[in-house]
């Protein structure tokens, strides 16, 4: 049943199935979507690695990595390279994914037009009608207001030229990763019991506007461990003083710069 | 230096021990045995039954003893349990009207045929603690009297509902033909516009709370409603299940039910006449609050098939049927105990950005403003304070 979905979502990218979403051993809102998406495309011969906020050692992250070694048998993994499925919540992995890996992301609100039009029955006209004048003005209010989109993370994206769709909440600066991706990418929002997709090598474009380009944020700190400049950052408060420190949030990525010698040895 | 930002496996594992060491409590005391769970605290039983949606009174003790008490938790465990297991088959309509009655009343007849049943029940009860049973130390007593046998289990006791119906005042329920198995929401997602079977499914499975605050909403003006309990009962009704292969009903056990048949006022739409319109409701074993509740609801969403207007949340559909459900709820409510960092890092840099394009635009105001003044950024400063005085 969930493989159905799963099949359909990908011969329509970015619209969003409904399934028959089951209690999972861990609660609504955890992953269960996750989770579900995952089971149905894992087999023996893969490698699962599950992040939560970029790391892999998050606690969620944890518990759902050993409840798939656990379960399923499936060799797990910390290493983006090394993995066929990477379950996540809340970010990209920064190093660019390839064929054949699959991406399986959290989603707590499918729904992008959610927050604008609370009821199913009205977005889901929207999207039959690709009408999405809504979200169009939501974005020109913030622009009017503050003078930029007020969004930093969930930031709505056009699929295929077509659906709108949630990309889950990532920072908008993972958002350019997703366009034409060499990975498949797969959305599992469990409580909501909806999933949706993104095949390989699928436009996915941000929302602007013509004279307001979509601008991922940038990262004005270099990470304290590895010296990443580019990557996203964790901002970590060290003492009572409130003095700060920024991390790789992909735990992985600052693992592989560290041992590729590209070491930070200013150690506050 | 090294920050512990994250957890690891050992910090889970530790907070797992601790959690089991908590929940057996003194270690002086015995342990919580199951029978004592599903024979004295049974309402809090039948309760993760009915919103566990699984008749099993042994594990749903087991489940409320594992989850410390908290009902919510303990009935999250029996659904998480619930979904592994297989489907058999849909059974027969229960027959309600040939329950073995343990408690039977009608607020709208004195007296029917069948009678009015007080049977176990906290109304007319004084709400006063039992202090001098609160030292009493555990033993088994045999000097109690058993629960006397419910009279004539085989004879059928008509609803009062019926009585109405016979008059044609009565909002008739026909049975939708359209689908030959009713909808099932363990199985299939719900949607819009949702059928009544599965909109009394959801009901069913939902939070008694929620449902509760539902109801009372109606009946304070947030929704027309005018209710009268038409009966409650509860006892026990045979379960009856007709196998495909051997063509007839096989009885498959007992359930002990509550079901509560509200009659609503209704003054007629554009679409329907005046008459009393009803409400259903149903749970697993002795449930009344919940039934009640459960027949409000059911009868203020009947807003599309009786022509009325949507104006309270009690009748809009997508708002009661999404919400009721408190797996769904306490487990997306509790997931925001789980890391945010990566958002709310993007909040902080977001907000840093706003913050400092406000400023500087004020900034820049101000400097345009005294120099249309022609005064010094030092002088506005001065006037700013002796105005305070």
């Amino acid at each position: 049943m969930i493989r159905r979905a799963i099949l359909k979502a990908v011969a329509v990218p970015g619209h969003q199935i409904p399934f028959g979403s089951r209690e999972m051993p861990l609660p609504f809102g955890w992953g269960t979507g996750g989770i579900q998406v995952t089971a149905a495309v894992i087999g023996p011969g893969d490698v699962l690695k599950v992040i939560d906020q970029g790391a892999d050692d998050t606690t969620n992250a944890v518990s759902i990595r050993r409840f798939f070694a656990a379960t399923a048998g499936v060799r797990t993994t910390t290493r983006t390279t090394e993995a066929t499925i990477i379950q996540t919540r809340h970010r990209i992995p920064e190093t660019p994914l390839q064929e054949g890996q699959i991406l399986v992301y959290q989603v707590p609100i499918p729904e992008p037009l959610r927050f604008l039009e609370a009821r199913e029955m009205e977005t889901r006209k929207m999207h039959a009608l690709a009408d999405y004048g809504i979200m169009y003005v939501k974005l020109y209010e913030d622009i009017t207001h503050h003078g930029r989109i007020a969004t930093s993370f969930n930031y709505p994206v056009l699929v295929h030229g077509r659906y709108l769709m949630s990309p889950s909440p990532i920072p908008k600066f993972d958002n350019p990763k997703m366009n034409c991706l060499p990975a498949l990418q797969l959305f599992g929002a469990g409580r909501e019991k909806r999933i949706y997709a993104v095949p390989p090598y699928t436009e996915v474009k941000s929302l602007d506007f013509e004279d307001h380009p979509f601008r991922a944020e940038t990262v004005a700190q270099a990470c304290a461990f590895c010296g990443a400049e580019s990557s996203f950052k964790d901002e970590i408060i060290i003492d009572n003083q409130g003095n700060r420190l920024f991390v790789c949030s992909d735990t992985d990525f600052c693992r592989q710069n560290r041992e590729n010698g590209q070491i930070f040895l200013g150690g506050k | 230096m090294y920050v512990a930002a994250k957890g690891g496996e050992k910090a889970i594992a530790s907070a797992h021990e601790l959690l089991a060491r908590e929940r057996r409590g003194n270690p002086a005391v015995p342990e919580l045995i199951l029978e004592q769970i599903e024979g004295q605290l049974f309402l809090a039983v039948d309760r993760t039954m009915g919103e566990g949606s699984l008749y099993d009174r042994e594990l749903a003790s087991l489940a409320i003893r594992h989850a410390c008490g908290d009902l919510t938790e303990a009935v999250f465990l029996l659904r998480a349990y619930r979904t592994t297991l297989p489907r058999f088959g849909v059974s027969l309509p229960l027959d309600t009207a040939k329950i073995q009655l343990r408690r039977r009343i009608s607020a709208i007849f004195k007296d029917l045929p069948g009678g009015q049943v007080l049977g176990p029940t906290f109304d007319y009860t004084h709400r006063l603690l039992e202090f001098e049973t609160a030292a009493r130390r555990p033993e088994a007593r045999s000097d109690l009297p058993r629960n006397p046998k419910s009279q004539n289990p085989s004879e059928a006791c008509s609803r009062a509902v019926d009585f109405l119906n016979a008059e044609g005042l009565l909002q008739e329920e026909i049975a939708e033909e359209t689908a030959a198995e009713p909808g099932d929401l363990t199985r299939e997602p719900l949607k819009f516009p949702a059928g009544r079977d599965v909109r009394l499914q959801n009901l069913a499975r939902g939070d008694e709370g929620f449902l509760l605050a539902l109801a009372y909403s109606t009946q304070r003006g947030f929704g027309k409603s005018h209710p009268f309990v038409g009966e409650i009962r509860s006892g026990l009704v045979v379960v009856f299940l007709e196998p495909e292969e051997i063509g007839f009903a096989v009885e498959i056990g007992e359930i002990e039910v509550t079901e509560c048949q509200m009659v609503n006022q209704f003054t007629g739409s554009a679409t329907a006449p005046p008459m009393f319109t009803r409400g259903y409701g149903l749970t697993f074993g002795k449930n009344e609050k919940k039934a009640m509740a459960m027949a409000l609801v059911d009868r203020s969403l009947q807003v599309r098939e009786l022509g009325e207007a949507v104006d309270s949340p009690a009748q809009d559909e997508e708002f009661v049927l999404y919400h009721s459900d408190n797996v769904e709820a306490s487990g997306f409510l509790q997931h925001l105990k789980l890391p945010h960092y990566v958002d709310f890092q993007a909040e902080l840099g977001l907000l840093r950005g706003l913050r400092a394009a406000e400023e500087k635009k004020r900034e820049d105001k101000e400097d345009e403003r005294a120099e249309l003044a022609g005064v010094e950024p030092g002088d506005r400063l001065r006037g700013f304070e002796t105005a305070g005085v």
